[in-house]
């Protein structure tokens, strides 16, 4: 019985949460200080009534951002630039959405789109660095992302700033283009309800369509993918695609809801792009534990802040149980060969 | 020529001399079949570590001793996870880069009671050259840099007659090439790859050192900012020819130092922070293209040729 237990699939990614909160509280220790009042402040930080709405807003950010990650993953790809195509979707929906002169009605979603557009074209020029220049998408990804957070850095500095502000930030979007509020949230939108749709698809592409089929096939073994005539470029190129669609999507839904402007790092320092890699590792690449995993970082990520304030731990913290959380599933193998080591002995 | 033309050459030098000690890391790994990418997080903690240790001590030697030792023992992570059970290298890494960046920024807070930056007052920097002052063009360029520098490149050229002279770098090559070849001859494959890794961890030690005690004489958060990545790209850049690997990174260091220059005459910063990516990535594309068009040419003959 126990053995079955042990054996069930979920045994390993909370294992490998249990044993990282351990060792985060092993540091927190170390650090002089509490551990169990700095969980306690993650919790209710994250989870009190209060902050549900905000907490919800940033689930759906490290969901959509794990997703970015995800889509790569399922074909064994890893897409570390998920910053600049954040970024570069939340810039373009910015001028979109002020710079066009739309109408109200058709502002958010034209500036929604052409975001997913200009971020999927970028992510998308990683597939064939990969196939035709030999680059692996891992490396073409991290040095593309800089250059796209300088020029939307440079874009908000320069000839975006507003005029007269200290800070390095756009004027405020007019009111047409602000995205629609669920009810009288603050930080919910319906972009959240986007996002969703969006985990909703990759499912089902993932699970029940040919292209999802190969995608995995692609992802469990390359060789034999291209054997069975599976063209590994073209899915790179589209699943790149989606990816950094993705990574617009939720670029724009950021930058189009409260405070409504675009401020130059606000996208990337709360560390969106790399809660949802350790989401999507969490959740091996799989579609519908992506959303599950997302809750855990959220907290962390929601949680810091409060941890910081009334346990004075400070929010580093949450990158290095992200951090630890992602060596011990890598560090897995080991476990699973054992464990097929005493199969074979009993 | 004129002294600003050789303290360019010097600006070059100090750009690229982190990047060549973590390059070096990187090469010996892929020579050893190892694809370590945790360059990047090992020379964030080795720069964090060798300011602590430098603080702590008075003493920057020191500091880079200890940077160094414990860079080592942090790599141990990825040495024994990828070579010894065998993990993925690539989520290791992934793994210890964002550690090293919780931690130093945590460690930051908890042990200096400061965020964002560290720069005490007496904090000892690396020692310079200065009794090369005087002597041409080598005072120019060497006189102001740190001791770290000339043993970057000494450390390469070792390592190169290493690889190529000695029955040990025959060996590890041979651990990269062909592991089971390799095994069948009796050589340890995983012993090989661990040791490698754990020696790129020490060489990223002293990346690091250079970078907060020799280049400047403070840590901030994340000051690593994608050096370890572009070392990584040379890596990839260079393939297998070593010798090389100098060439990729002094021209990193070049285009860091033309785009500090830049700014200095009123280029946009966020230029001089994009350059050396587009560039590394542009000279990968480039270097791809002639050494594929190379190799059809050598190896297709004519009548082939669909």
């Amino acid at each position: 019985m126990i053995a079955r237990l042990t054996r069930h699939p979920a045994v390993v990614p909370i294992g490998a949460v249990v044993l990282a909160i351990l060792i985060g509280a092993v540091v927190i220790l170390l650090a002089g200080l509490n551990p169990i009042d700095a969980y306690a402040a993650v919790l209710q930080g994250s989870l009190d009534v209060r902050n549900l709405d905000y907490t919800f807003s940033v689930w759906g950010f490290i969901c959509g951002m794990g997703l970015v990650a995800a889509i790569p993953l399922r074909m064994g790809e890893f897409n570390l630039g998920g910053n600049g195509q954040l970024v570069l979707g939340g810039i373009t929906a910015y001028v979109v959405a002020s710079q066009l002169g739309l109408p109200g009605i058709v502002a958010v979603p034209f500036a929604l789109i052409a975001a997913m557009l200009v971020s999927g074209g970028f992510a998308a020029v990683s597939a064939p660095l990969a196939t035709r220049f030999g680059i692996p998408i891992i490396i073409s990804t991290l040095l593309l992302s800089p250059v796209a957070v300088a020029v939307a850095s440079y874009l908000v500095r320069f000839p975006l700033a507003e005029k007269g502000s200290g800070n390095a930030q756009t004027p405020v979007l007019p009111e047409d283009a602000h995205i629609w509020s669920l009810g009288d949230l603050r930080y919910t939108t319906v972009g959240l309800l986007l996002i969703i749709a969006v985990m909703v698809i990759f499912y089902v592409v993932d699970s029940r369509s040919a292209v999802g089929f190969e995608l995995r096939v692609t992802g469990a073994n390359r060789r034999f993918g291209e054997y069975a005539g599976l063209k590994p470029g073209r899915l790179a190129l589209g699943a790149m695609g989606s990816a950094g669609a993705v990574a617009g999507l939720v670029g724009a839904i950021i930058v189009l809801s409260s405070p409504y402007r675009f401020i130059d790092g606000a996208l990337i320092s709360p560390g969106y792009t790399f809660a949802g890699l350790a989401a999507a590792l969490l959740a091996g690449g799989r579609p519908a534990l992506v959303p599950v995993t997302a809750i855990l970082f959220t907290i962390l990520q929601v949680g810091g802040a409060s941890m910081e304030r009334t346990a004075e731990v400070p929010r580093q913290l949450s990158d290095v149980l992200q951090g630890v959380v992602i060596v011990i599933l890598a560090l897995r193998v080991v476990l699973d060969r054992r464990r097929a080591g005493a199969g074979k002995d009993s | 020529m004129s002294i600003f033309e050789w303290s360019f050459v010097a600006a070059v030098l100090t750009s690229a001399t982190p990047i060549l000690f973590a390059a070096l890391a990187g090469a010996l790994c892929a020579q050893a079949g190892v694809f370590n990418i945790a360059l990047e997080g090992q020379m964030l903690w080795g720069a964090f570590a060798a300011v602590a240790g430098s603080y702590y001590t008075g003493n920057a030697w020191a500091g880079v001793l200890v940077a160094v030792l414990s860079t080592a023992i942090y790599s141990v992570i990825l040495a024994v996870g990828a070579a010894r059970w065998k993990a993925d290298p690539i989520i290791i890494a992934i793994g210890t880069n964002l550690l090293s960046l919780g931690l130093t920024g945590f460690l930051l807070r908890v042990l200096f009671d400061t965020s964002g930056s560290f720069a005490p007052q007496g904090l000892d920097g690396i020692g310079t050259m200065p009794f090369l002052k005087g002597i041409p063009v080598i005072g120019d360029v060497f006189a102001g840099q740190s001791v770290l520098v000339p043993l970057a490149f000494v450390l390469i050229v070792a390592a190169g007659l290493w690889l190529r002279l000695t029955p040990g770098g025959l060996r590890l090559r041979g651990v990269g090439e062909h592991p089971d070849a390799a095994a069948t001859l009796g050589i340890g494959v995983a012993r090989y790859q661990t040791w490698v890794t754990i020696l790129g961890g020490g060489l990223c030690g002293l990346a690091g050192a250079q970078l907060s005690l020799g280049n400047v004489t403070l840590f901030t958060e994340n000051m690593t900012a994608g050096r370890g990545w572009i070392a990584v790209a040379a890596v990839i850049l260079v393939a297998n020819k070593a010798f090389w690997l100098p060439v990729a990174c002094l021209g990193f260091g070049a285009a860091e130092a033309l785009g500090f220059r830049l700014q200095g005459i009123g280029a946009p910063q966020q230029l001089t922070d994009a350059a050396p990516y587009a560039i590394t990535l542009v000279v990968l594309v480039i270097m791809r293209v002639v050494v594929t068009r190379r190799r059809t040419h050598a190896l297709t003959p004519k009548e082939t040729l669909v």
